[in-house]
């Protein structure tokens, strides 16, 4: 695969890498000696329940929210594509789609196009951000995240607001990225079903790492087990594509190669 | 020409709406109207201060708006709510200022004249101070225009891109004293807050885009110190106050007719 960039060059060295952090929030202990490490060309995804520190541990990653010790080093020049799991902007902001996709960098008009239209909302950069649906609005977000061409793409719940449809060319589309650009790819969800498709590696999260793996390996543990309850059969059954046991679920997906 | 009263007055006013518009755009956007009123308010404790130690006004107030907003900044990370924090500090250095002045028996100080400004006083070295500090303000906003509009969009954003959103509002809070310091002998303390935030406001329905807003803004801003020279000189009224009603005539027409436009096109 043709890499580029000094990062891509370097493959024993990780983009980035945490090692022993701890994360209080207000007195609380929200991350525990995380110990985590992301190569280029890696789809890694973090599943865990609600308030279990995924979206924390992101935000302490990009430098977002201080570690109280340990260290997070980002590769040198480290690009970071970063999709927030929401994003309110103020209406007194006027701010067009193509406007937001020229933070904090100017592009060309043919550029901003480019991504749009490979975001899937193609010719909308004259649009108001207010005036996307949640599904569009998601898609100018991550528009954005690719348009430098990131070392690094950090999603924080991207689905929310895409219909089941929508969630799952989502991820098809991840992996397509990561073959084009190269990239590392981190990122939070609780759709456990689609993940587990799309991720090379699951770490399994509630305030420390309770374990991390292959997909079928971590399903299979019983940690996470303990953390999913009777949530794993439905997702290891659909990782492993049985379409008897959920004929409900998009005819697209079973033309994934199992 | 700058010998005329009335030509230092509306070039004091442009020099101030310069800078204050696009930065009022900024305290919009990050909902720090209070911000800015409690900064000004904080000003009246610098205009005693510097009357006592016979230094320069603009030096007192700068240094005290400073301290204020720069200490709320550092505070609000301790769980204090940014209003109350703003609140508690706004009006005692407002009171202590008051009181502060009372004891200056011996110089006498026309108070009103920094409440509500004195822009038909200011004179050559004002002039000078007023452009200074507002080129100043006005570079510091563009210099910075791009990671301060990521970081107002989104703080993660800006983490992620690298930039470090405290800092970027560390600019601003320092920008917002400046225009304090030099607004305060145009408006006086009381109405600095309004220069900021009525033009911006008036300009948001007009505006598909951040630098849109400020442009027009800094046009709206133009017209209502114009318009208030030319009404004060003809109506025999306070400058600075007459100011700010220009401006807020200007707001509730064109929010009207933006209103009505909307209500005819979704029609």
């Amino acid at each position: 695969m043709a890499l580029s960039g000094p990062i891509m060059a370097n493959p024993q060295h990780p983009l980035i890498e945490a090692t022993g952090v701890n994360v209080h929030i207000g007195g609380r202990q929200v991350l525990q000696d995380i110990e985590l490490s992301l190569s280029a060309g890696e789809i890694v995804t973090v599943v865990g329940p609600n308030g279990s520190g995924k979206s924390t541990l992101l935000r302490a990653l990009i430098g977002a929210i201080p570690v109280s010790s340990g260290r997070v080093s980002r590769g040198p020049g480290l690009r970071v594509g970063y999709v927030p799991q929401r994003l309110h902007i103020d209406p007194t902001l006027p701010l067009t789609v193509g406007r937001f996709l020229n933070l904090p960098r100017r592009h060309g008009r043919h550029a901003i196009d480019q991504a749009l239209a490979r975001a899937g909302i193609p010719g909308r950069a004259g649009a108001a951000m207010s005036a996307l649906s949640g599904g569009q609005f998601q898609r100018a977000l991550m528009a954005r995240a690719l348009l430098d061409e990131p070392d690094l793409l950090m999603l924080d719940e991207a689905s929310q607001g895409l219909d089941q449809t929508g969630t799952a060319d989502f991820y098809r589309q991840l992996e397509e990225i990561r073959d084009q650009l190269g990239c590392g790819i981190l990122m939070v969800s609780h759709d456990l079903h689609v993940v587990m498709r799309a991720a090379d590696r699951v770490i399994c999260l509630n305030h420390h790492i309770c374990c991390q793996g292959h997909p079928e390996a971590v399903t299979a543990a019983p940690e996470y087990r303990a953390l999913f309850g009777t949530d794993d059969e439905e997702a290891l059954a659909i990782f492993r594509h049985d379409p008897h046991k959920h004929p409900h679920d998009h005819p697209r997906e079973d033309n994934h190669a199992g | 020409m700058l010998d005329d009263f009335m030509v230092r007055a509306a070039l004091a006013g442009l020099g101030v709406m310069l800078a204050a518009a696009p930065l009022g755009c900024f305290v919009v956007w990050r909902r720090m109207a209070f911000f800015g009123a409690a900064t000004a308010h904080a000003a009246v404790l610098g205009v005693a201060l510097s009357l006592a130690l016979s230094m320069s006004v603009f030096a007192g107030v700068l240094a005290v708006s400073l301290l204020m907003a720069i200490s709320v900044t550092l505070l609000s990370h301790r769980g204090y709510a940014m209003d109350t924090l703003l609140g508690v500090m706004a009006h005692s250095s407002l009171a202590f200022g008051l009181v502060a002045v009372s004891f200056l028996s011996d110089v006498r100080i026309d108070l009103m004249a920094y409440l509500f400004g004195d822009i038909l006083a200011v004179g050559r070295t004002d002039l000078g101070i007023i452009w200074s500090g507002s080129l100043l303000v006005l570079g510091l906003t563009l210099w910075r225009w791009q990671p301060l509009l990521l970081a107002t969009v989104s703080e993660e954003l800006a983490h992620a891109e690298g930039y470090d959103p405290r800092r970027e509002s560390l600019v601003l809070t320092v920008a917002l004293a400046i225009v304090v310091a030099v607004a305060i002998k145009v408006v006086g303390v009381l109405l600095i807050a309004a220069l900021l935030i009525i033009p911006a406001a008036t300009a948001r329905p007009f505006s598909a885009t951040p630098e849109r807003m400020a442009i027009i803004a800094a046009g709206l801003g133009i017209v209502s110190v114009l318009g208030g020279l030319w009404g004060s000189w003809n109506l025999d009224t306070p400058t600075g106050p007459t100011i700010v009603c220009v401006a807020a005539i200007l707001f509730a027409l064109l929010n009207t007719i933006a209103r009505f436009e909307r209500g005819r096109s979704s029609d």
